[in-house]
């Protein structure tokens, strides 16, 4: 007998009682939260930015142009993009006059210049699916335009983040979504940029994946940036 | 004849002394001790509605239970589900029959460089030395338990690896192991040093390597819990990524992992959420540009399935690995992980490791623990982890012939003679009238002859000596005053 039969054998011969059906759903419900759409996003953008993520408003006109600003203010050299999405278009023509960058395109599988995008990548800009309000998360299906790795190895990740994808919480975009019909190669969820308390429970960012994450939460015409920031 | 003998030590036997010696470290005491204040007030402000806390809990066992309940029947569903998606599914019953596989599949194509994220069932099956042994080197890539290997060292938590470090042990360990680097005590200057002496190893090795915290049979997805990157880059960048875990560790839906995972973060580290939640459904499809070619799944019994046949102990299988048993713990807070001597140490450690072990090799770890319930409390799928320890004793106790129905392995290690005939005795004064009332007139005369030293007892506490009056006295004359 294989080791698979062993086990399962073995699972089999134990006694085993009817399972009580655990009601998920009924659960969310009731303790999810109950936002109007500016409390969600600022609640979002609260959760991330205790997490060392820089959040900028924007709106579908201006975001190319935060975004070339984001990246001036920033040591970054050189940048990897999607031109041929319609997000990374747009982005490429606000950024190839920046006479101090370098832009680049995700052309090739990984294995033909793993060690440019390891040490010569100082950033990605992607776009994210959805966002989760309750947790302040990101949420990534990396595809054959953007694939994993630019959301990871690159020192810095620009996100550009439809806010009318906010759901309230985990449970709310994955049935939403209908995400159990069918899963990409990776999903992810991304809260901020990589950390690590292994050393003495001492916070510190950029652990392995990105130092930072820069969000361009685009928002939608009738949301003004002033309704989702403090006055004070 | 000349056939090599493995020879298997068992650190977990000597669980006594260790704890002994771990008593007296000073610095080690006040380490765990502010860590765990600091983890316990974590994640208490992780759950500041207790209703909520409440209904998730029960929500979270419930989930567990049902997936238990279906085991088999999921974990083949898991299998058939991974298959379809491309993953290679592979079953082992003993930690040897898992090593082999991975060094198998590495071997295949050559690899000498493996990268690894945090796996507490590789540390099970002590993976890192079975494979060294065969000139595959394996590096540990989450920060703590990258730390842990340099110092030669194993885990001292299951979430926290490095807890019992300071930052100046850290710095000296990096300035002695790592070329050219200067003492520091910045932890940001520390944590980058790791990165960067990390990140060449992503480039270069040939596999990756990887624990599970969920295995979703529904869509045959492997979700991995974690805030550095480091589990998604050995998960993404070789070449090859092999998963290993426990064959409890499967869910039936997709849905059941966002309760759980909720749990998991705000109950081991208060944090609402990690950095990264990692979901992987298939190697790298036709047209994907990264990604390993190449996942495979490794499912681990080690006496787990000894967990499961009763359904008392099946519980124990529920374990999401959180960690905040360890946490609360008075005795863990005091002697630390290593003392334990087993992979899983603290409360979740006292009561799976006789399965994976065998009673026979972790005797004192079910007595390890005051009953004081914080483990059974603060457990989010609530595995009512004090009542196994008692059961355990029970079983550590029963007469190593006693025929029973889910018989444990190691049954009977802790029963001696001298124990069984002091219960004996206890039996026979208490249970009858005659005989306690003269055990009771003697103890009160023969009071002052009491020896000083009374064996394991006089360690801790002064010694016993029995009152001038006995209860009964003491009630009768209470009585008779008071008429
Ligand atoms: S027994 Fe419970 S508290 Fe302990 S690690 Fe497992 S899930 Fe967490």
């Amino acid at each position: 007998m294989s080791a698979r039969d062993n086990i399962l054998a073995k699972l089999r011969a134990a006694p085993r009682s009817a399972p009580v059906e655990p009601d998920i759903a009924a659960h969310f419900e009731h303790f999810g939260p109950r936002w109007n759409e500016v409390e969600a996003l600022r609640h979002w953008a609260a959760m991330m930015r205790s997490v060392k993520t820089d959040i900028v408003w924007c709106h579908a006109a201006d975001w190319p142009q935060r975004l070339a600003e984001q990246v001036k203010a920033r040591p970054v050299r050189s940048l990897l993009l999607a031109p041929q999405t319609a997000h990374g278009a747009l982005a490429h023509a606000a950024l190839e006059h920046n006479p101090l960058l370098t832009l680049k395109s995700f052309d090739r599988v990984v294995d033909e210049w793993k060690d440019e995008l390891f040490n010569d990548t100082d950033a990605a800009f992607t776009a994210v699916r959805c966002g989760i309000a309750a947790t302040g998360t990101l949420v990534l299906w990396p595809d054959a335009d953007e694939p994993r790795t630019m959301s990871l190895v690159p020192p810095t990740h620009f996100a550009l983040f439809d806010t009318r994808t906010l759901h309230a919480d985990f449970h709310t975009a994955m049935t939403r979504e209908a995400w159990p019909n069918g899963m990409p190669t990776n999903a992810l969820l991304v809260s901020g940029p990589s950390k690590t308390a292994d050393i003495q429970l001492t916070l510190a960012y950029g652990a392995h994946g990105p130092r930072d994450l820069v969000v361009l939460a685009v928002l939608p015409h009738h949301l003004t940036v002033a309704q989702l920031e403090d006055a004070a | 004849m000349s056939e090599q003998q493995t020879i298997t030590l068992y650190p977990s036997r000597q669980f006594k002394d260790n704890a002994r010696a771990a008593l007296q470290d000073g610095e080690l005491r006040t380490s765990l001790r502010t860590a765990m204040d600091y983890l316990m007030a974590k994640r208490l402000s992780a759950f500041p509605d207790g209703d909520e806390l409440a209904t998730l809990r029960t929500l979270g066992e419930t989930i567990r239970q049902r997936c238990l309940a279906k085991l088999p029947e999921l974990l083949e569903k898991l299998e058939a589900q991974l298959t379809v998606n491309g993953v290679q599914v592979h079953w082992a019953e003993t930690t040897e029959q898992a090593n082999e596989i991975i060094h198998d599949l590495i071997a295949r194509r050559g690899g000498t460089l493996a990268v690894k994220g945090k796996s507490m069932v590789s540390e099970e099956t002590e993976l890192n030395h079975y494979l060294e042994a065969r000139g595959v080197t394996a590096v540990e890539s989450d920060m703590g338990e990258y730390i842990v290997q340099l110092a030669g060292e194993k885990p001292t938590h299951i979430i926290m690896p490095a807890i019992h470090k300071t930052k100046a042990h850290i710095a000296q360990l990096f300035h002695d192991k790592l070329p050219d680097t200067p003492y520091t005590e910045d932890v940001d200057s520390l944590i980058r040093i790791g990165r960067n002496a990390l990140r060449d190893l992503y480039l270069k090795a040939d596999v990756g390597l990887s624990g599970v915290n969920f295995a979703v049979a529904e869509t045959g997805t492997l979700c991995l819990v974690e805030n550095e990157g480091n589990g998604r880059m050995c998960t993404t960048v070789p070449d090859m990524h092999i998963a290993i875990t426990g064959i409890e560790k499967v869910v039936e839906k997709l849905t059941d992992v966002v309760p759980l995972y909720s749990l998991l973060t705000r109950s081991a580290i208060g944090q609402p959420i990690t950095t990264y939640f990692n979901m992987i459904s298939s190697p790298r499809k036709t047209g994907e540009k990264d990604g390993p070619r190449e996942v495979h799944l490794v499912l681990l019994d080690n006496g787990r399935s000894q967990a499961y046949a009763d359904e008392q102990l099946r519980k124990t299988l529920q374990c999401i690995r959180c960690g905040a048993c360890m946490n609360h713990c008075p005795v863990y807070t005091r002697i630390g992980g290593h003392a334990y001597g087993t992979t899983y140490p603290g409360p979740i450690g006292e009561i799976i490791s006789p399965h994976m072990l065998g009673l026979e090799n972790t005797k004192d770890l079910p007595t390890a623990s005051s009953l004081c319930g914080a483990c059974g409390e603060v457990c989010p799928v609530k595995i009512p982890i004090p009542e196994m320890l008692m059961r355990l004793r029970e079983e550590e106790q029963r007469p190593a012939g006693e025929v029973v129905a889910h018989p444990l392995r190691g049954q009977g290690a802790a029963h001696t003679g001298k124990e069984a005939l002091a219960w004996r005795t206890w039996r026979g004064l208490f249970g009858q009238p005659g005989a306690y009332k003269l055990f009771g007139w003697a103890a009160t005369r023969l009071r002052g002859l009491t020896p000083p030293g009374q064996l394991g007892w006089t360690q801790n506490h002064v010694p016993l000596k029995p009152a001038a009056k006995t209860l009964h006295q003491l009630v009768r004359e209470r009585d008779a005053a008071r008429r």
